[in-house]
């Protein structure tokens, strides 16, 4: 980070000594003799813009995901990559959208005024979304590593891609898993009425209802709800055998914790937004016990090697969830432009629309949509305050996760 | 409550509610309501002498929980009984509350107590800004979890769960309502208190030292929002910098729904104000299921094959807050137990 810094603050440095020289009419002719060549060997700069929260009750989250492309983009700047005969220096511009969709256009107008040449983010579906028109329209390509909203990709935006799986994959597959595995009756469907919690909660009680499995009228809260009793005791009254609840970590600790002190034995089950370690922290141990949660793509352990100790080295601590997608997504486009020979958008777009590229996440590739063909959602329980893989579905199947790591390794 | 459903009565095509949950939402709502009737009073307090809507109580509040938050966390691990750590911790909290509390009337409010009614009613949005972010920068922004250290025993009455938690908030909450009041009607301070609320400047005549009387209003108010955050943050386990805002919104209305300048007033909103928030998120959602009126139902796609269609979710929890006060000051805009907010305001 400090070495981004430096190198942005000298060129800052660079940039109005050149301004300056020209304003001297005398020695401008010679220097600028002396810079031309220097400029057409020297560093050309690539601007990738990074967008999450890093504040609020995810930042977190959204600090794992920078850290995921920023070390993509270091690595990108130590193996010294030509692009039209220069040497490419890539400087991640990484932004806050604080979560909040009206943040979240304002930070992608920002970086549109920034002349980025491709943006990684945004972290969440509820700023993607409303921020991917503004990126259409100045043509910059965007990779998420982690907005899984299925209307993220629908809108038609050539430019929109996704390295992760959608809602309506990942909302199947938890859905599937419990249907199968646990065989509820009665299931209650909870959401925090945003783009994701709502539109994960959909695909739950619609793969649930196909099922022939009972599923009771939708509670919803906020994503700043902490008080859920008045809904949890509502369900305790209906005494489901499963609950699911769409949303993210800092509403859904509460949820469960306050489930468990109304005495509700019932199996509570999340998408990703609350499928991390933080959940025992916020939750306690006991309340987490048992707990399943669904991740798109496949555990951060079963990431690359190289990657993961590239992050360990580098951040001092281990990757959260989604950091192996940022640091995929980020390459990706340093590949693409690699591949067109040029940091132009218009121009290296038509190779990421086509790319094949094995990343730490595995392959890659995208379908006319911008969505990665075949994506795994991997079905994650609680442990003695751990979360462990059980299973992963791929193509509307739940394969048990041993199973699954032996084929892979194949 | 594992019993299977009991005959259902039905009214108007609606599944009467089983009597466990009914309790179970008063309950709830009884023990939310009576933390916000104790930061209520810190509102109430404040305006009734000085006329000052306190915006920056929410933070007191937040700030409390966090002082709070940090000592339990450090003495967790001490082997100290638990009970101990967390009334250490409360007691590390109430004086920190209050300094803030001092401070601010004293570098705040006082030189503005001649000025305009809108300076000192922005500054207070100005102070409530500043704590917010100064607790940001001392706790960092995320959630933080309150160590859970008294275990929390689970009662059952009639069907409902209370926790010795719940228990101990309602207990500490009413007997703080009831020493107020005590000191309010009975002491020397309380006397000089209600005098200052009545008419300053005789009040100031008469021998009291309204500055005296001004900053113990506020020492008081901030003691027992500092109680409130820590009672708020062991009853949900979580604390936020943001925490503050919304809690003393919610405050702040039932300050308005007693009738504010009021003290029974504070205390009886707060309380109300629970009790029909946890109510109303509790049935909102069956009362605007539309399907669940048969007459609508044959017309709602939706509804086909035991499918839903509701209007108003529990999300609409914290609206109700907003709506009670919207009402109350349509309708009787002194609130429930207010006189005279007419003649100040």
């Amino acid at each position: 980070m400090k070495n981004t810094q430096l190198a942005v603050s000298l060129l800052a440095i660079a940039l109005v000594v050149g301004g300056c020289s020209k304003e001297t009419p005398q020695q401008g002719a010679k220097k600028a003799q002396g810079a031309a060549p220097q400029a057409g060997a020297g560093a050309l700069e690539i601007k990738i813009g990074h967008v999450a929260p890093l504040t609020g009750g995810n930042a977190h989250l959204g600090k794992d995901n920078e850290n995921g492309a920023r070390l993509a983009i270091e690595e990108a700047n130590a193996a010294n990559i030509k692009i039209d005969g220069k040497n490419a220096k890539f400087a991640l511009v990484a932004e806050d959208d604080q979560e909040d969709p009206k943040v979240g256009s304002t930070v992608a107008q920002k970086l549109v005024d920034a002349q980025v040449a491709g943006v990684v983010g945004h972290l969440n579906s509820g700023t993607s979304i409303p921020a991917s028109p503004i990126y259409n329209q100045a043509g910059i390509p965007v990779i998420s590593g982690s907005a899984t909203n299925p209307k993220l990709t629908e809108q038609g935006f050539k430019n929109q891609f996704r390295v992760v799986g959608r809602d309506d994959q990942q909302g199947p597959a938890i859905a599937t898993y419990l249907a199968n595995e646990r065989k509820p009756k009665l299931v209650a469907v909870v959401d925090d009425a945003s783009a994701y919690g709502e539109g994960i909660a959909n695909e739950v009680e619609k793969t649930l209802r196909a099922a022939n499995v009972k599923v009771l009228p939708r509670e919803k809260g906020t994503n700043k709800t902490n008080d859920w009793k008045a809904v949890l005791t509502k369900l305790r009254g209906r005494n489901p055998d499963a609950v699911f609840y769409g949303g993210m970590t800092s509403t859904a600790a509460p949820l469960l914790k306050q489930g468990r002190e109304l005495g509700m034995k019932a199996v509570f089950s999340f998408g990703d937004g609350a499928c991390e370690g933080e959940m025992v922290k916020l939750a306690g141990n006991a309340a987490t016990e048992g707990m399943l949660c669904s991740q798109a793509g496949i555990p951060v352990e079963a990431a690359s090697k190289k990657f993961l100790e590239a992050y360990k080295k580098r951040f001092n601590q281990d990757p959260i969830i989604y950091a192996p997608f940022t640091y995929d997504a980020a390459n990706l486009l340093i590949d693409a432009m690699k591949k067109a020979n040029s940091p132009d958008p218009k121009k290296y777009l038509p190779e990421l629309q086509k790319i094949a590229f094995t990343g730490a996440t595995g392959p890659i590739s995208f379908d006319e949509k911008g969505d990665r063909k075949d994506a795994e959602i991997t079905i994650f329980a609680m442990k003695g305050g751990k979360l462990e893989p059980i299973a992963v579905f791929k193509a509307g199947k739940v394969v048990p996760y041993a199973e699954f790591v032996k084929t892979a390794s194949k | 409550m594992n019993g299977t459903p009991r005959g259902a009565v039905f009214v108007f095509g609606l599944g009467l509610p089983a009597v466990d949950t009914f309790l179970q939402q008063v309950i709830n709502g009884l023990t939310a309501g009576s933390v916000y009737a104790v930061v209520a009073l810190g509102y109430t307090m404040v305006y009734g002498i000085i006329q000052l809507i306190n915006f920056a109580h929410g933070e007191v509040v937040m700030i409390g929980a966090m002082v709070a938050f940090t000592v339990i966390n450090a003495l967790a691990p001490s082997g100290l009984p638990p009970l101990a750590v967390v009334l250490i911790g409360a007691g590390c909290a109430v004086p920190v509350c209050m300094l803030i509390g001092y401070a601010m009337e004293r570098l705040a409010y006082r030189p503005l107590r001649h000025a305009p009614r809108l300076a000192p009613l922005i500054t207070a949005i100005g102070v409530s800004i500043i704590l917010q972010h100064l607790a940001l920068l001392i706790w960092s922004r995320n959630v933080l979890a309150f160590p859970q250290i008294i275990p929390s025993r689970t009662y059952m009455i009639g069907g409902a769960a209370i926790t010795s938690v719940q228990l101990a908030i309602l207990a500490i909450c009413f007997a703080l309502m009831a020493g107020l009041a005590a000191l309010v009607y009975r002491t020397r301070l309380g006397t000089a208190m209600r005098a200052t609320a009545q008419n300053p400047q005789v009040a100031g005549l008469m021998g009291i030292d309204i500055d005296r009387v001004i900053a113990a209003t506020f020492l008081i108010g901030a003691a027992l929002g500092a109680v409130a955050g820590v009672l708020f943050g062991t009853y949900y386990g979580l604390a936020q910098y943001t925490m503050g805002s919304i809690l003393g919104l919610k405050a702040f209305s039932a300050a308005v729904l007693g009738g504010i300048g009021n003290i029974p007033g504070a205390m009886l909103g707060g309380v109300l104000l629970g009790i029909v928030e946890a109510l109303g998120a509790g049935y909102i959602g069956d009362l605007t299921n539309l399907c669940s009126y048969d007459m609508l139902a044959a017309r709602i796609d939706d509804c086909a094959g035991g499918g839903n269609f509701v209007l108003f979710g529990s999300n609409y929890q914290d609206v109700f807050a907003f709506i009670v006060l919207i009402l109350v000051l349509v309708f009787r805009p002194s609130g429930l137990l207010g006189e005279r907010v007419g003649e100040r305001a």
